[in-house]
């Protein structure tokens, strides 16, 4: 662990953010997105903010893959959980969401159902193999990061002649969200935010390099720095954005050269395309049908789709009342900004999929930073 | 457990046999268990009387009590058993009053088809346990249950002891100004079943740091009787204790996380896991709240113990009306240490 702990030194933090003071122009707003949860955990885990000037402000993107699913395809895995003969396999983080209709993976299990939480695709499809006369269905979220696995347990499965191992393909991709997020309004809404530059995905641009961000960074004349997860890497990430701001330039920079190069991972992409293709267009929870933004399994790989293997049609569904994931989700509000932050909505009693996984917004805020607040 | 029998024409089969259903049945079956697998692992004289009870002597003054239920998996793992932690478990929680323990209960509920030799080596762990920490095991029941009515073995344990006059420890009497130490390293226990159920031992040497803290705090109650707060940081771990003492004692606290002492091998596993160390179980540590005039004495002593060497200063408690456990950060920020919500899940980003 001693490669971490350089980037998780007081002093060298302390030392980048003098820097970040010196040079932020008092006279201007720094208004900059983490797209990924995993960037928002770790600056509500290792208070950040307390270390940034006033006018450097970090905004919440996206990149939670548990809180941009949308409820009507965690409905689809509930009623698919809900089969006889069925066992859904899925992340822990997926089964505390709440569904529409008070319903989530945990009650359907509680209820009978047979869910079972897995720390991988492959230990869903080793599920599989050992429970001969039930369906195995797993139940795939992420980005760009977890797809690889999935890609290459479809295949074993596929080479080990599996018939009772599916998956449900929720992948979907960054870039696609990126440009609704910096493009402005996919869903029609006025409110989205104006983000002066991108503190760009770590484990993602491990997978897809930091080539496919020049594309976005020419059209929207936005500065991009990808980031490590570490809370070093975050405070030179934002270094490096302010300093293009200043300098008035708009690029892709690379903060984590330890691990992300410009073509990514080719084997990992290779897998991906294999196995996967494009979906024309995909719901997101905030975002709105964005075109081109998710992946489907392709015919070759029919049998393994559990969508088309058990038929389940998608509709769509409203989350609570004046929950506010989806303009969280898009960076237009704070969690505080909700009514239900806090009071109806806690980690323990959940109402958005923001407070769920550890990766939202509202989760980081109330787990982490709640002293914040202004006590009630 | 009722009076010794020899009544059985053959040893068990330690190496092969299996518990049936016989053996809880109230006949000679388990009688046999009893005399072969448990009176020997626990071999004392309250017990060897045979009576459906223990009866001991107890000077005048308060006693303490606890109970708890060991449901763990899997109930082998690096560091010691489930029997050895059922010993350590309520000895702890008893400890945790300053009373010197005396006394445990073993109750045991088996899953029919439990491999008789697993369950010697957890008796005999327990055994070990117990006289290790001076503790005498006067009581027990062993009830056998149809397979799939439980998960191989279930074992609970109540503790018995006596508070020493003069000493008033509860998560009540935490004080703005008093300072929070520790004994040792945090997330060891947890790390290490989780690392052993996610098939990641290979990477890391971790142990349980189960053990059993009574002579510890005997130390420490005799350097510094004015001690306000005790309590063995289990299931939640460090962040569930102290915001229970909070909410007890109507306080805040403030932490230094760099003073936070957490194995090297803990933080990774804890990275490749997407734990917290501050929220997984330990089984071996306590903290200890004292006014800040004592703290020092108080350090001083638990680090002469070898549970307590690497024992540290931690934080403050503070005034705050709010209950927050807050945490100065390593690099400078501040956050809140939270209880968990739900159960601990890996990262999937």
């Amino acid at each position: 662990m001693k490669h971490l702990d350089e980037y998780r030194d007081g002093d060298t933090a302390r030392r980048v953010a003098a820097a970040i003071h010196r040079e932020a122009d008092p006279d201007r707003r720094y208004r900059l997105m983490e797209f990924c949860g995993g960037h928002t955990h770790t600056i509500f885990r290792y208070g950040i903010e307390d270390l940034l000037p006033a006018n450097v402000e970090m905004v919440h993107g996206p990149g939670c893959p548990v809180c941009v699913l949308p409820i009507g395809r965690l409905d689809m895995a509930i009623r698919m959980a809900r089969r006889d003969g069925v066992i859904l396999a899925s992340y822990g983080d997926m089964l505390r969401v709440p569904g529409s209709k008070g319903q989530s993976l945990m009650k359907a299990k509680a209820e009978g159902a047979d869910v079972r939480m897995v720390y991988s695709t492959m230990d869903a499809m080793r599920l599989a193999e050992t429970s001969t006369g039930r369906q195995v269905i797993f139940f795939a979220i992420g980005f760009e990061t977890t797809t690889p696995p999935t890609a290459l347990a479809i295949e074993a499965a596929s080479s080990k002649g599996l018939t009772n191992f599916s998956v449900f393909c929720n992948h979907v991709l960054t870039p696609p969200a990126l440009g609704a997020v910096l493009g402005g309004p996919a869903t029609g809404d006025a409110d989205v935010v104006a983000i002066d530059g991108v503190v760009g995905p770590a484990h993602v641009s491990v997978v897809i390099g930091s080539r496919p961000y020049e594309a976005f960074v020419a059209q929207y004349r936005k500065p991009v720095a990808i980031s490590g997860f570490e809370p070093v890497d975050v405070l030179q990430s934002i270094l490096m954005l302010v300093r293009q701001l200043n300098e008035g330039r708009a690029e892709v920079e690379n903060q984590y050269i330890r691990a992300v190069t410009r073509d990514g991972n080719g084997r990992a992409r290779q897998a991906m395309a294999r196995v996967f293709e494009v979906r024309p267009a995909f719901e997101w929870r905030g975002l709105g049908s964005i075109p081109y933004s998710a992946l489907r399994i392709r015919d070759v790989f029919a049998a393994f789709d559990a969508e088309r293997r058990f038929e389940e049609p998608y509709v769509a569904a409203e989350g609570v009342k004046s929950c506010e994931c989806p303009a969280i989700l898009r960076g237009a509000k704070k969690p505080t900004d909700c009514k239900l932050f806090g009071h109806a909505c806690t980690p323990e009693t959940p109402l958005g999929s923001c407070m769920v996984s550890s990766e939202g917004a509202c989760a980081a805020y109330y787990t982490y930073g709640r002293m914040r607040e202004p006590a009630a | 457990m009722n009076a010794p029998s020899r009544v059985a024409a053959r040893r068990l089969d330690l190496a092969n046999g299996r518990v049936d259903l016989t053996y809880g049945a109230g006949g000679r079956a388990m009688q046999q268990l009893i005399d072969e697998v448990f009176r020997p692992a626990f071999d004392n004289p309250i017990l060897a009387r045979g009576d459906d009870h223990g009866v001991f002597h107890v000077s005048a003054g308060r006693m303490a009590m606890s109970t708890d239920s060991f449901v763990i998996s899997p109930l082998f793992f690096p560091g010691g058993n489930i029997g050895s932690l059922a010993v350590h478990g309520s000895i702890n929680d008893v400890a945790m009053s300053g009373a010197r323990v005396l006394y445990l209960s073993a109750g045991f509920i088996i899953e029919e088809g439990f491999p008789l030799g697993d369950l010697a080596r957890i008796a005999h762990a327990m055994g070990t346990a117990a006289r290790a920490a001076g503790v005498a095991i006067v009581a027990g029941d062993t009830k056998v249950v149809e397979r799939g009515k439980a998960d191989g073995l279930f074992i609970n344990t109540t503790g018995l002891g006596i508070v020493p006059p003069g000493i008033e420890i509860s998560g009540d009497r935490a004080r703005p100004g008093d300072l929070v130490l520790i004994s040792g390293s945090m997330g060891d226990h947890g790390v290490a079943i989780m690392a052993h159920r996610a098939g990641l031992e290979y990477e890391t040497t971790l142990e349980s740091d189960s053990a059993a803290l009574n002579s510890l705090v005997a130390t420490m109650v005799d350097a510094v009787p004015g001690i306000r707060v005790l309590r063995d940081p289990t299931r939640g771990g460090l962040a569930a204790a102290l915001n229970e003492i909070c909410n007890q004692s109507d306080v805040g606290m403030l932490l230094d996380e760099a003073a936070v002492p957490v194995n090297p091998d803990v933080l990774g596993a804890c990275e490749l896991l997407g734990l917290d160390p501050l929220n997984v179980a330990n089984e071996g540590k306590l903290i200890a709240i004292a006014p800040a005039a004592e703290a020092g004495r108080l350090l001083g002593r638990m680090r002469g113990h070898p549970l307590g060497c690497n024992a540290a200063v931690i934080g403050e408690v503070t005034a705050d009306p709010s209950r927050f456990v807050r945490m100065a950060t390593r690099i400078g920020g501040e956050r809140i240490v939270d209880w968990l919500a739900g159960e601990q899940l890996p990262r999937i980003c």
